[in-house]
């Protein structure tokens, strides 16, 4: 282990050390007092931005560190750099809905930003063994954080739903593993991968692993049909927990398929490209047609989810550099738009209720209209209509499954995509074509309203505006 | 050339102000209306710039605007005019101060309403002006979002019905050009609608791209069978929704099909030129019967455009057969110069139509037939425009849709008899429910209360009915600028599509 190791590592470090000063510092803060927290938390997030953007990597340079269990690439940089802004926004969206629940506490901090450091580990992941850490450090924090109102009846029994089918998955992902590991003789996924390449390892075996590889990737994106926990999780969690589940961790499940699948895997791409298109299939059908039949905003979103994460599938199963960087694009896409639909169901939710029914939404554009417009955007923009950033995303994806030949999955996602619109429309006409059932307009902390708005118009001005990003997105895998 | 990006300027200037309007509406607003009206006669004037410095000498793209705008797949923010677009892109320029005169009246929400209109202007210049596929494709499905919100928010009471069945139609159509735009950038690396057009393609691809396109088009004709969602679009958007959509978005079916189903697989479209042929004759004449039997105004009139649209469509598929007939490729532009003045053509007496209807419904809330009779005696002058209008309709010789009927019928007698019959039929049918309206509205005896406490046309209406009314008449009596404009475009459109694209 040397200095310059180190170095690469500096942002997980910084985080790890600031993680620690917050859950201290927390002890000695009063309640009324616990903005401190909150602006240790944004601090820490601001100076992880520009220590990981310090030494940004350029394409196609990659650092390994600790023995490679440790990689540095200028993918990974640019995930963590949205993980960082995007949980960033979070905080704020959070913060008013933490205050308005009495669930202001420094646990929410602490255990998102050990969360927050799952994920960089699992981005940087260069060892299976990385892989797995980062992962449960995430899943752990997470299932803490789904039971945060320990009265929550709802809240308990999601947060037992996810840990129960979350360990099994941690546990197949593990046994996926293993094998892979009796079959190569390694835990280093470049080792695996020129492992693979020498035709190492009985076919059997690999195959086998495979699948329970798959499983694990296809539980934590909640790809259909592992997808069971997320309807009950983003319904029972308190709002605040649901947002930062959908945004940050979409971003390490695909840094998850990709690490595992491209950086170890690719010797078998046949083998799992096949997996992931019945997974993508059946994603994009189920997610889009039971989030019709949905009232409740939450559960409506967690089926929306489902389906994005089959567009998602869509970029990786290509299995080529352009049909990740179209992945890699749809997952930022996705937790920047998904953040700013939860931010405004988190908006709606006053007097200590959760606005989650649709019917909340009735009229919005009479009693808020920019809040109802940022919202028409961001529902346009999951919905695929262009010129906002969703539709950006989809055709990328939907590019990339055509190049590697699939019409008809493309055919299929597209006709999911156009089932799906109804039901953002839905959300649409109820804002803008019902009246609503008060005319007072909700208000929301200035700090709230700021981030809200800058998230909207960035789902227009990353739309149009997209050439940036996806330069972006395309060059971290040449 | 101009120093200007004046087709930008005619893009962004409407939508500028959109925004503009949508700000300031609600603390100005006494500044609404004359700002949008302003907004709109500027973007006009730009248009007419546009058309004086338009070389109709030559096919080539005019006033070009290239940047680049996605590097990572080549997609450029590429702008340009032929004889085939700048004729819709003066309809909408135009359509869009009529429709701000028009909607002056409107009570709810009047800054998002004009705001509305001017952003799809905006996006409906940009998608006739687009040369790069990609940025086509954003703005024909951009445009989904103010006219949902029009017909959603100003629309009668089947609104929401109307306008989710509007949208989810549009996109289904539109998601397989998508498709089929993608596969062809994955075969030539470009999106470039001219590169596209050199594009050779096998012919069994040709087919899955040709009908990919056909869908996505064949949508916003409409043709037969999947012009459903316009009856009920139009019976309850406000006025001006009706106009632009009957007037413009209408056409952009047509657009389409020139611009991509014919140069870019004229293989796969000679070969199925009986499915398009076969489709247009069904909604001229059919659809003609259904206009027939329609109570509600505003019904019949989006029925007989889908009938007449059916021309559009027709005229654009007989240069195959003109060509297999005659082996001539010269006489084989006028169906597709028929198409493209029907088109135009159409979006006057349509237009015309419902602002015609509208000013009825906003004197007496009403659009069935029955509610009305003998207005003519209580509204002499706004007979007398409307009456124009509906014979327009009905092909009467002297206005404007008697040159687009006239060309495509004679264009379909070089084709196939029969196809000439049975387009023919519209002559009688069109006549017919035309002015079987007419004698029902205007003529007779005052048929109610309501009727005999009309008054006639405030002077703003006068504007409308007197500008629409001079299009009708001048496109019909003088043709030739309009013609002109286009010819020398069709007739390398032509060349074009009779030139093999499959490869080896």
């Amino acid at each position: 282990m040397t200095i310059a190791e180190l170095q690469l590592a500096l942002p997980e470090i910084f985080v790890l050390s600031m993680t620690c000063v917050v859950l201290l510092a927390d002890l000695f803060i009063s309640d009324e007092r616990r903005g401190l927290t909150h602006l240790l938390a944004v601090l820490t997030l601001v100076f992880a931005t520009i220590l990981t953007l310090r030494v940004m990597l350029p394409p196609g340079e990659v650092l390994v560190a600790f023995s490679g269990t440790f990689v540095r690439d200028r993918f990974g940089d640019v995930l963590k750099v949205f993980s960082y802004i995007i949980l960033a926004g979070v905080y704020v969206y959070a913060k008013h809905y933490l205050r308005q629940f009495n669930l202001f506490k420094g646990e929410f901090y602490t255990l998102t930003l050990f969360a927050l450091l799952g994920v960089m580990v699992m981005i940087s992941a260069g060892n299976m063994i990385t892989v797995y850490l980062g992962l449960e450090l995430l899943a752990l924090s997470t299932y803490a954080l789904v039971a945060l109102d320990r009265d929550s009846r709802y809240g308990s029994e999601a947060a037992m739903k996810y840990f129960i089918l979350g360990s099994l998955a941690s546990g197949m992902l593990l046994y996926g593993m293993s094998l892979i590991y009796g079959a190569t003789g390694s835990l280093d996924l470049a080792a695996v991968s020129a492992a693979l390449g020498d035709g190492v390892g009985d076919s059997m075996l690999l195959t086998f692993g495979l699948v329970f590889v798959v499983i694990g990737i296809a539980f934590k994106l909640g790809a259909v049909p592992f997808h069971m926990w997320v309807p009950d999780v983003y319904h029972g969690a308190p709002l605040a927990i649901t947002l930062f589940i959908s945004s940050v961790p979409k971003l390490a499940g695909l840094a998850l398929a990709i690490r595992l699948l491209d950086n170890g895997l690719i010797g078998l791409h046949s083998d799992w490209q096949g997996m992931l298109v019945v997974l993508a299939a059946l994603s994009l059908v189920l997610g889009n047609v039971i989030a019709i039949a949905q009232t409740n905003i939450k559960r409506m979103l967690a089926y929306s989810t489902i389906s994005h994460m089959g567009f998602l599938l869509l970029g990786i199963l290509a299995g080529t550099p352009e049909g990740y960087a179209a992945a890699m694009f749809y997952a930022i896409a996705y937790a920047i738009t998904s953040a700013g639909a939860f931010a405004v169901v988190i908006m709606l939710s006053v007097d200590g209720r959760e606005a989650d029914q649709i019917e909340d939404y009735k009229g919005l554009a009479r009693r808020n209209p920019w809040q109802a417009f940022l919202m028409l955007m961001i529902l346009f923009s999951l919905a695929g209509i262009p010129v906002f950033l969703g539709f950006f995303a989809k055709w990328q994806v939907i590019a990339a499954a055509l190049q590697a030949g699939f019409v008809g999955l493309s055919v299929l996602a597209v006709l999911a995509a156009v089932a799906g619109a109804f039901y953002y429309l839905r959300i649409v006409k109820l804002m803008y074509f019902d009246e609503p059932d008060q005319e007072a307009p909700i208000s929301a902390p200035v700090d709230f309203r700021a981030v809200l708005t800058v998230n909207g118009l960035a789902v227009l001005g990353l739309g149009i505006f997209s050439g940036g990003l996806i330069s972006l997105c395309v060059s971290a895998f040449s | 050339m101009s120093e200007w990006p004046l087709l930008s300027l005619l893009v962004w200037l409407p939508i500028a102000a959109a925004v503009g309007l949508a700000v300031l509406g609600q603390n100005q607003p006494g500044l609404v209306r004359p700002l949008a009206l302003v907004a709109t006669l500027v973007t006009f004037a730009l248009s007419l710039v546009l058309w004086s410095g338009f070389d109709a000498g030559t096919s080539m793209m005019q006033f070009e605007e290239r940047l680049v705008w996605i590097a990572a797949f080549d997609i450029h923010y590429h702008l340009g005019v032929d004889g085939l677009s700048l004729p819709l892109i003066l309809l909408t320029t135009l359509i869009g101060v009529l429709i701000v005169i028009a909607g002056w009246q409107i009570g709810e929400r009047p800054h998002l309403y004009l705001a509305a209109f001017l952003l799809l202007q905006g996006l409906m210049t940009g998608m006739f002006a687009a040369l790069d596929a990609l940025l086509f494709y954003v703005f024909f499905e951009a445009m989904l979002v103010p006219m949902f919100l029009i017909i959603g928010i100003w629309g009668g009471p089947n609104r929401i019905y109307a306008t989710i069945k509007f949208f989810l139609f549009t996109f289904f159509g539109s998601v397989f050009m998508l498709i089929a735009l993608i596969w062809l950038y994955l075969q030539g690396g470009s999106f470039a609608i001219l590169d596209l057009h050199q594009q050779t393609i096998d012919l069994n691809a040709q087919v899955w791209i040709f009908l990919a396109f056909l869908i996505a088009f064949a949508v916003k004709v409409p043709m037969w069978p999947v012009h459903t969602w316009l009856p009920d679009a139009h019976v309850e958007a406000p006025t001006g929704g009706s106009v632009v959509l009957a007037a413009i978005m209408l056409k952009i079916g047509g657009y389409g099909l020139v611009r991509f189903s014919l140069p870019i697989v004229p293989d796969a479209a000679a070969a199925l030129d009986w499915l398009v042929i076969g489709l247009s004759l069904v909604a001229i004449a059919y659809i003609g019967f259904v206009a027939l039997a329609q109570s509600d105004m505003k019904k019949l009139i989006a029925y007989s455009s889908i009938s007449h649209m059916g021309f559009v469509t027709l005229g654009l598929f007989l240069a195959f057969a003109i060509v297999r007939n005659t082996g001539e490729v010269t006489g084989a532009g006028l169906g597709i110069s028929g198409a493209m003045v029907q088109m135009i053509s159409h979006g006057f007496i349509s237009g015309a139509m419902f602002l015609a209807v509208g000013v009825l419904y906003d004197r007496v809330h009403s659009r069935e037939i029955s509610s009305y009779g003998g207005v003519a005696n209580t509204m002499p002058w706004f007979a007398m425009f409307a009456v124009l209008f509906f014979m327009a309709n009905a092909g009467l010789p002297g206005t404007s849709g008697f040159v687009g009927e006239f060309m495509v019928i004679l264009a379909a007698f070089h084709a196939n008899f029969w196809f000439a019959f049975v387009a023919g039929t519209t002559l009688l049918l069109g006549a017919a429910y035309s002015l079987w309206l007419v004698k029902r509205v205007f003529y007779g005896e005052i048929g109610n209360s309501a009727v005999a406490a009309l008054k006639d046309l405030s002077g703003r209406e006068w504007l409308l009915m007197v500008t629409l009314a001079v299009l009708v008449l001048g496109v019909g009596v003088w043709p030739w600028p309009l013609l002109n404009m286009m010819e020398v475009s069709v007739q390398n459109l032509v060349e074009h599509i009779m030139n093999s694209k499959l490869p080896g």
